[in-house]
């Protein structure tokens, strides 16, 4: 696989977009050809991946997972147990890497710096008022700001639907842009919560917008809804992302999440990614599977091209 | 003239998985003949992957089957029985096809079982369960629950009822099954199947394959997510290889016991606690 540089928060060409250009750029979003976006998304989500390559594509799925809790009800105990699963997915297989890493409200980031310390596994946490970010402006970049302060290496935000929707663009991106600033130093993925913005063309519009504001990563939904992430969403954004990469020579990673619970999603994704933005794109640098239960089937579905058994949940930890 | 003879629309014998019946994911078919050499069908011809999803299928059914109340079990087990002798005439084509000598009898007996076992579910527990004298002051009882999911392999002679008899005692206490149906004469089951699907039994909680035994035998024993197995219907060279997998998991394997059918020896509510756990319960009585 190829090394590919790690993106730099809020690196090269995130300046070069201001305020007064959020509504150009959203009105010369070329429209996006839905059946054809859905036919692409449906045959490359058919591609068979065997064996061998499988196997390298279930291991690379786990190490772009971020292992996510975003329950009311999550406590620290619930989250040492998930960080220590996130370090070790499969305790008796030495094999299995890390995921890339646990994904959790502001509150439990210390808990799961506490518990990762020295293993590699990043802490994000959402911030911004997630999972609606129509609380009050101040106190959604104050929320940001504090998850930065506790030492979070990358900050999940959402996308303000509502002056989206509504057309206010330019109120849009200063949000966004201002959320950057406050992430200084740390990996921002721009939620735009694809379920609820209607089209396709919407979410091309979306993801340019986050990604002009200084995104590092667009992420396809809060997990929230029951709408998730879908194939063609997500390629829709992925195109979004290739051609924004070619214009401003930025890299803007990838991050699916919302009901993706069995390894053949994943690797769906997967395909869609190796087709649209190529090998550069395949390492958690640049693409993440937002999921919980997802990681219990890879590991099932790993040992099962190992052994040639099906397994079943009872061999596996509860998560 | 004569009017044009009508071609008859003739019915796709297809898998029975999580409530619908989808041909099997590898497109493969194999011929089903009668007892004296005429084509039947095609059926559809189960692969590894029907496999998996059937007992996914079965999985995601069981929780809600068995939670359902006994009672409630047993009155849909007995539309089960209702709704075959609707299909009475079908039933009895297929068996008569199958070469069997008496084939309304083979119903009567079919429907009459699935009626007894429909009986057992909300007995079960009080006649197979119960309290244990211990020499501590404790409230000591053992009840039978259902062991998960089983597969079953049918018989491959006595189409319907030799399946009957070994379903009906798997799902009575709360278990899901995966039943591979005889090669040889997999049309009742499918039919079966089509009945389970218009009574009110959920989806899942029954997904019959049709298929090689041969081939889907190990594919069953080996899963680790099937609980237990019913190798009735299992060749007797393909049992160590059987028992070597399913040691794996510990699944259950069971037999039908040896005797003649049709016989009241043929139904006994110990084929039913034979697919379940016993549970014992200690609980502490003050003084």
């Amino acid at each position: 696989m190829s090394q590919t540089a790690e993106i730099q928060p809020g690196g090269v060409g995130t300046q070069a977009f201001g305020p007064r250009d959020a509504a150009r750029l959203v009105a010369r979003t070329t429209a996006v050809d839905a059946v054809g976006l859905e036919e692409r998304a449906a045959s490359l989500g058919k591609r068979s991946i065997k064996r061998e390559s499988k196997l390298w594509a279930l291991d690379l799925a786990i190490r772009c997972t971020d292992l996510t809790t975003l329950e009311g009800a999550d406590t620290a105990g619930k989250v040492v147990a998930m960080c220590a699963k996130a370090v070790r997915p499969n305790p008796i297989d030495p094999s299995i890497p890390s995921v890339a890493a646990v994904c959790l409200y502001p509150e439990l980031v210390p808990v799961a710096l506490g518990q990762l310390k020295g293993t590699g596994v990043r802490v994000a946490s959402v911030a911004g008022g997630f999972p609606s970010g129509l609380g009050p402006l101040d106190a959604r970049l104050r929320e940001v700001r504090e998850v930065v302060e506790m030492g979070a290496h990358e900050v999940d935000i959402v996308l303000n639907r509502s002056l989206f929707l509504a057309g206010r663009y330019a109120q849009a991106f200063e949000e966004l842009r201002a959320a950057r600033e406050a992430a200084e130093g740390v990996h921002l993925k721009v939620i735009l919560e694809v379920g609820e913005l209607g089209s396709y063309d919407r979410v091309r519009q979306a993801s340019v917008l986050a990604m002009a504001a200084g995104a590092d990563f667009i992420k396809t939904s809060t997990g929230k809804l029951s709408t998730g992430a879908t194939l063609p969403s997500a390629l829709c954004m992925m195109e979004a992302a290739r051609d924004f990469s070619r214009e401003t020579g930025r890299p803007v990673g990838i991050k699916v999440a919302g009901g993706i619970r069995r390894s053949k999603q994943a690797v769906q994704y997967l395909v869609l990614l190796y087709e649209t933005l190529g090998p550069e794109w395949m390492t958690p640098e640049r693409f993440r599977i937002g999921a919980s239960s997802l990681l219990n089937d890879v590991l099932m579905q790993i040992d099962k091209e190992r052994t040639g058994r099906y397994q079943g949940p009872d061999y596996f930890t509860i998560d | 003239m004569s009017a044009p003879e009508r071609v008859p629309v003739k019915r796709t014998a297809k898998l029975f998985i999580g409530g619908e019946f989808p041909r099997s994911e590898s497109g493969r078919a194999y011929e089903v003949l009668s007892h004296d050499g005429r084509l039947l069908a095609w059926a559809a011809r189960a692969s590894r992957k029907d496999l998996r999803d059937a007992v996914r299928a079965a999985r995601d059914a069981q929780p809600g089957w068995a939670g359902r109340t006994p009672y409630n079990r047993g009155q849909i087990l007995y539309r089960v029985a209702e709704l075959m002798e609707g299909r009475r005439a079908q039933f009895e084509a297929e068996l008569a096809d199958a070469g069997a000598p008496d084939p309304r009898r083979g119903v009567d007996a079919a429907i009459d079982r699935w009626v007894w076992y429909a009986g057992w579910c909300d007995k079960v527990h009080q006649v197979l369960g119960g309290t244990n004298p211990v020499a501590a002051p404790y409230f000591n009882f053992t009840i039978p629950e259902p062991t998960g999911v089983v597969g079953i392999v049918a018989p491959p002679d006595q189409a319907l009822l030799g399946l009957v008899s070994r379903l009906a005692p798997a799902i009575v206490s709360g278990n899901t099954a995966v039943v591979i149906a005889s090669e040889p004469s997999p049309l009742p089951a499918v039919s079966l199947a089509e009945v389970l699907a218009t009574s009110d039994v959920p989806g899942g909680v029954v997904n019959v394959l049709t298929g090689f035994t041969r081939e889907l035998v190990p594919w069953l024993a080996g899963h680790m997510d099937v609980n237990a197995v019913d190798v009735t219907g299992v060749p007797d060279d393909l049992m160590p290889e059987v028992e070597a997998l399913a040691a794996e998991n510990m699944k259950r394997l069971h037999r039908a016991p040896d005797v003649d059918p049709f016989s009241p020896q043929a139904q006994s509510p110990y084929e039913i606690t034979a697919l379940c756990e016993m549970k014992t319960v200690w609980h502490p009585i003050g003084a």
